[in-house]
């Protein structure tokens, strides 16, 4: 029973050890974090095929910009970073807000929301 | 212990915004977006904004995310996307972006801690509800005003993008009636069925 147990245990200290290597997350790793959403949100942007879940991957997108935004600033020890997130933030629900209303109107004119489907402008 | 929560919080995050864009379900998609941005909020409380992290939930979370959910129950009645290839172009554009953003973050594990970005100097830095009040009313004061003038704008433009147009109420619609008809005249939707639901909008076709 406990030579079984022994290398488990031993591999979970491994990588509890590993895992606290870094011993502080700094900016890299905040940045690293931003860029991998803004990633996803982008790769839902060319792969999805619904206008809704489309524009929901943009709003990823302008979430993880701002973390990057807030961690340069907390790790510059500065508040300008923040205020202009607190714009960003205000801007984006106004931006919701219209573009929501604008797929609405398309929904309302073409009653589709499939890209595929909105080609008006193709020739 | 705050290194932990990091990357508990980083996975959950990745974990999330994975599941937006995975889920073949709207609805699915839409709540995957609000855990997202519940743990995007819960990273500003790591790097000590704590304002911005209760602005994050309340704008993002509770208006935004709901936003999106109320419209996908508005409008979205097939609710999943099509099992179809993808095109070559999206495909090639894929691979180049995911090259260019692995380049991208290789140089920065590369070239590792940013010059002149050491740990953070002040604790408290974003924590301090008056600093916020002063900054936007001194220094900040036009982007406030400008924002505020934003704002209004988007509620007007949103009040005229989801108005009724009703037959024969707008101008263009009356122009439309009152002149000849194009070649291509005034056709429904081809798409829309025979009753038209959507108060009385027309699509007028391109003449061939």
């Amino acid at each position: 029973m406990n030579f079984i147990l022994a290398p488990k245990l031993c591999m979970l200290r491994t990588v509890l050890a590993v895992g606290q290597l870094p011993s502080e997350v700094g900016l890299n790793h905040y940045l690293l974090l931003s860029a991998l959403l803004f990633a996803i949100g982008f790769f839902g942007v060319l792969l999805r095929r619904n206008t809704l879940v489309v524009y929901m991957c943009l709003e990823l997108m302008l979430s993880a910009s701002t973390l990057a935004a807030v961690a340069f600033s907390h790790f510059n020890g500065s508040m300008d970073g923040d205020i202009f997130v607190f714009f960003i933030i205000t801007v984006a629900a106004a931006e919701v807000a219209v573009g929501l209303a604008i797929i609405v109107a398309l929904f309302r004119l073409r009653r589709t929301v499939q890209l595929e489907e909105l080609s008006a402008l193709r020739h | 212990m705050a290194e932990f929560l990091f990357y508990l919080l980083a996975f959950l995050t990745v974990l999330a915004a994975a599941g937006v864009v995975v889920n073949r379900n709207s609805v699915n998609a839409g709540l995957s977006l609000l855990l997202c941005f519940v743990g995007i909020a819960a990273l500003f409380v790591q790097l000590g904004a704590y304002f911005l992290a209760v602005l994050q939930v309340l704008v993002y979370a509770g208006a935004v995310a709901v936003l999106f959910l109320f419209i996908i129950m508005l409008i979205d009645v097939k609710g999943s996307d099509p099992r179809k290839p993808y095109k070559k172009v999206a495909a090639a554009s894929g691979t180049l972006a995911a090259a260019l953003l692995l380049t991208g973050v290789l140089s920065l594990v590369k070239h590792g801690q940013l010059a002149g970005a050491g740990p953070a100097m002040t604790v408290d830095v974003g924590g301090d509800l008056k600093d916020y009040g002063y900054l936007l009313f001194t220094k900040y004061l036009l982007p406030v005003q400008v924002t505020g003038f934003l704002l209004l704008i988007a509620m007007l433009g949103v009040a005229v993008l989801s108005r009724k147009h009703l037959e024969g109420s707008g101008t263009e619609s009356q122009k439309a009636g009152n002149g000849k008809q194009e070649p291509g005249g005034i056709i429904q939707n081809p798409g829309a069925g025979s009753q038209n639901p959507g108060g009385g909008l027309r699509r007028r076709e391109p003449s061939p």
